[in-house]
């Protein structure tokens, strides 16, 4: 491109930016995805690239994607987001929460161009759509199996940061182990990352030294259970992806995160017309959130408990947080019978009551 | 065979030829790994080094250019100054760190007020904290010999967790719905590092950066602390019969890329970061060592350096979307450029000799 080009092909970058209404539809679309960590990540970004790889294979040539990986959250994000915008990326999927500001920053310069920013909560121009997954759902059938599991009934948890998306997990996660053995006791560990093996290994090894035996984690790599096969008789989790590279060894079962039904569908309606923000939280009963295959080191009758569990859910007859349920405190929080609001969960920045320790402020 | 002799003198001729022959080495290497890798090499390395600057959207990159540079030039002339003494302060990233929670903090705490004099006391803030976090290497280093490239390293872990805390306690944003992460400063007009011409990516940090850049070049070639440090670096015994102070130096040099530091912090907080928030730094502190010694450790050399290493960045970043590269590609990329420049640097101080006869 040379020199006297650039400013003709500024004007034609932002016409071509802008020509593409998405009320009639179009022909073909350029979708473009933000990862936080490396596509071989086997967790988190794996599983988003995953719902990449979907688009691709259902609308073939009429979607275009391109993919960054490992942009850190802030500054660069920024400029990431405004070269794919001006690159003439249609749709832009950014998939972590501290992309949130970038996001709408961006989207506020380009209003032709469709942001979707997930597990966020701001949509401050209408081109931003935010999306979810009810995670803490997955999070009840595996609370189950862990408190029935436990020989030590001690349980432990690899948190990352202390946002309400991942107290609800740990509140939903505890509830249900206490509720299948009342014996258990829950030790968090707060990693302080979503992506750093080493540091997600050491907080494994912790809470193994303390007596651990059954290991969630909320952060993204293989290597919480790597760790736990360190060690006989300690087993945990797949979580984002199902890991099932670790199912003969400590992984007794997973929480799989499934974007490619949200992904084809928001591409989908981009290329057919029907394209509208919105605000989408999902849970197992949109398929959105999968729970990877129990294996045979849990008992059958448990097993046949926790399936039952994940149909209730996905049935819409159960909800995790149904009271009564006290704060940390022992203040009330849910009645006898009540469901808990969308709103409390994603606010919510207390532990259920019979957790010990505080949430870092 | 060949032999490596010492050379009397260094060479002027590779000081200076030094850089530009590792760039080319490192294109001609990075494009044989992204041919390996199925790429086009030419389209990959034109990607990198040459559409930021004239490419479609050089119009927007060239200012992202000036965005990644600054904070590296800032930190690289104060790490480059203590280097020419021999005094090694690894951990300008944990300097970075505090200077951006300390200008933060006094900005935040006074939120929302609105005086033209809050961003300047905030600046001032900002070079304090990066100079007190340099401060626990340089007397500890002072006082009880410990090692200074150790002491400062192992600050940056510790800065680290307080930056965490920071953002999840107490420089939380109180209306961020228990999110971590301070308040941002785009919606806090008063102590915002905006852009002083919009679009073109300058910022009071890129100002304060190219304005150091000089000021740090007068230092070494025309005043007695100048003098001191190159003396220091290349002769310590004759520098202590000059009159040189170990002591005092090691606290100026150490005092000044902390506060330079901190700084570079302080403006990236405020302008394009925007907040404090658990990812915040972004290893500019690391960085910047590699720009100190692509710049030859020289002020001026170093402003080059920087613009080239941030044109590895956003390049990089080109590539990786446009192309399909993985990331690990582009930074084993940027690690080429520091391994050839060491490799090369060799024949500055040595030279190759035919080896004749017996020894």
């Amino acid at each position: 491109m040379k020199r006297r080009n650039l400013l003709a092909s500024a004007a034609m970058g932002l016409l071509l930016a802008s020509g593409a209404s998405f009320a009639q539809g179009m022909d073909k679309v350029k979708a473009c995805f933000v990862y936080v960590g490396p596509i071989g990540d086997g967790g988190w970004t794996y599983q988003h690239h995953q719902g990449a790889l979907d688009v691709q294979k259902t609308f073939g040539d009429k979607v275009e994607i391109q993919y960054q990986e490992s942009v850190p959250e802030g500054a660069d994000a920024e400029r990431v987001l405004t070269q794919m915008a001006l690159g003439g990326c249609n749709i832009i999927f950014t998939t972590s929460f501290g992309y949130m500001d970038a996001t709408n920053a961006v989207a506020a310069k380009f209003p032709d161009v469709k942001f979707e920013h997930a597990t966020g909560f701001k949509r401050d121009s209408d081109n931003v759509s935010t999306y979810n997954a009810r995670f803490y759902e997955g999070r009840a059938v595996q609370g189950h199996i862990a408190g029935k599991m436990t020989k030590s009934n001690k349980i432990g948890y690899i948190a990352s940061f202390p946002i309400p998306e991942v107290i609800m997990g740990i509140n939903s996660y505890y509830l249900h182990a206490k509720k299948a053995n009342p014996a258990v006791e829950l030790s968090v560990v707060w990693a302080f990352t979503w992506f750093d093996p080493a540091k997600e290994a050491d907080a494994a090894k912790a809470l193994i030294d303390q007596g651990v035996d059954v290991i969630a984690a909320h952060t993204d790599s293989t290597a919480p259970l790597a760790e736990a096969a360190k060690t006989e008789g300690v087993i945990g989790f797949g979580q984002a992806s199902d890991m099932a590279a670790y199912a003969d060894g400590p992984r007794v079962s997973s929480i799989i995160d499934n974007w490619g039904p949200y992904y084809v569908k928001r591409v989908g309606a981009l290329l057919d017309g029907t394209y509208a923000q919105a605000d989408a939280w999902e849970g197992i009963a949109g398929g959105e959130v999968l729970i990877g295959d129990i294996t045979d080191k849990v008992p059958a009758d448990v097993k046949a408990e926790a399936e039952a569990l994940r149909d209730s859910i996905a049935a819409g007859t159960y909800h995790p947080f149904t009271g009564p349920i006290n704060k940390q405190d022992g203040s009330p929080w849910l009645a006898e019978g009540a469901t808990a609001p969308d709103g409390d969960l994603l606010g919510m920045n207390f532990y259920v009551e019979g957790i010990v320790g505080d949430i870092p402020q | 065979m060949f032999r490596l002799e010492k050379r009397p003198t260094p060479s002027k001729f590779w000081l200076y030829a030094t850089p530009p022959v590792a760039v080319i080495l490192t294109m001609i290497a990075g494009g044989i790994l992204f041919a390996a890798m199925g790429k086009n090499p030419f389209e990959v390395i034109r990607t990198i080094f040459w559409d930021p600057i004239f490419g479609e959207f050089a119009f927007y990159l060239r200012g992202q250019l000036l965005v990644k540079a600054g904070p590296l030039i800032l930190i690289a002339i104060g790490l480059a100054l203590g280097f020419r003494a021999g005094i090694w302060n690894i951990g300008a990233e944990g300097q970075y760190i505090m200077g951006a929670i300390v200008g933060a903090g006094v900005g935040l705490a006074v939120f929302p007020t609105e005086s033209r004099w809050i961003f300047p006391v905030m600046v001032v803030a900002g070079a304090f904290g990066g100079w007190a976090w340099a401060m626990i290497p340089a007397i500890l280093k002072t006082r009880f010999n410990t090692n200074e490239i150790l002491v400062s390293l192992m600050l940056v872990y510790v800065a680290e967790t307080i930056l965490a805390k920071a953002s999840t306690g107490f420089l939380k944003n109180p209306e961020g719905m228990g999110f971590p992460g301070s308040r941002n400063f785009s919606s806090y007009p008063a102590a915002q590092n905006a852009e002083l011409i919009a679009g073109s990516g300058l910022h009071w940090g890129g100002v304060a950066a190219l304005v150091t850049g000089v000021l740090a070049y007068i230092l070494l070639t025309r005043h007695q602390a100048g003098f001191q440090i190159k003396l220091a670096g290349q002769a310590p015994r004759a520098a202590r019969f000059h009159g040189v102070n170990p002591a005092r130096l090691v606290v100026m040099c150490m005092g000044i890329s902390g506060a330079l530091a901190g700084l570079a912090g302080l403006f990236e907080v405020t302008g394009p970061a925007g907040q404090i928030s658990i990812d915040f730094n972004t290893g500019y502190g690391f960085t910047a060592i590699i720009v100190a010694f692509l710049g030859r450790l020289n002020p001026l050399g170093i402003v080059l350096a920087g613009f080239l290493m941030a044109l590895t960045y956003v390049g990089g970043e080109m590539a990786a979307t446009n192309l399909g590269l993985p990331d690990a590609a582009i930074q084993v990329f940027q690690g080429m450029l520091l391994f050839f420049l060491l490799a090369v640097d060799v024949l500055t101080n040595y030279r190759f000799r035919l080896a004749v006869g017996a020894h």
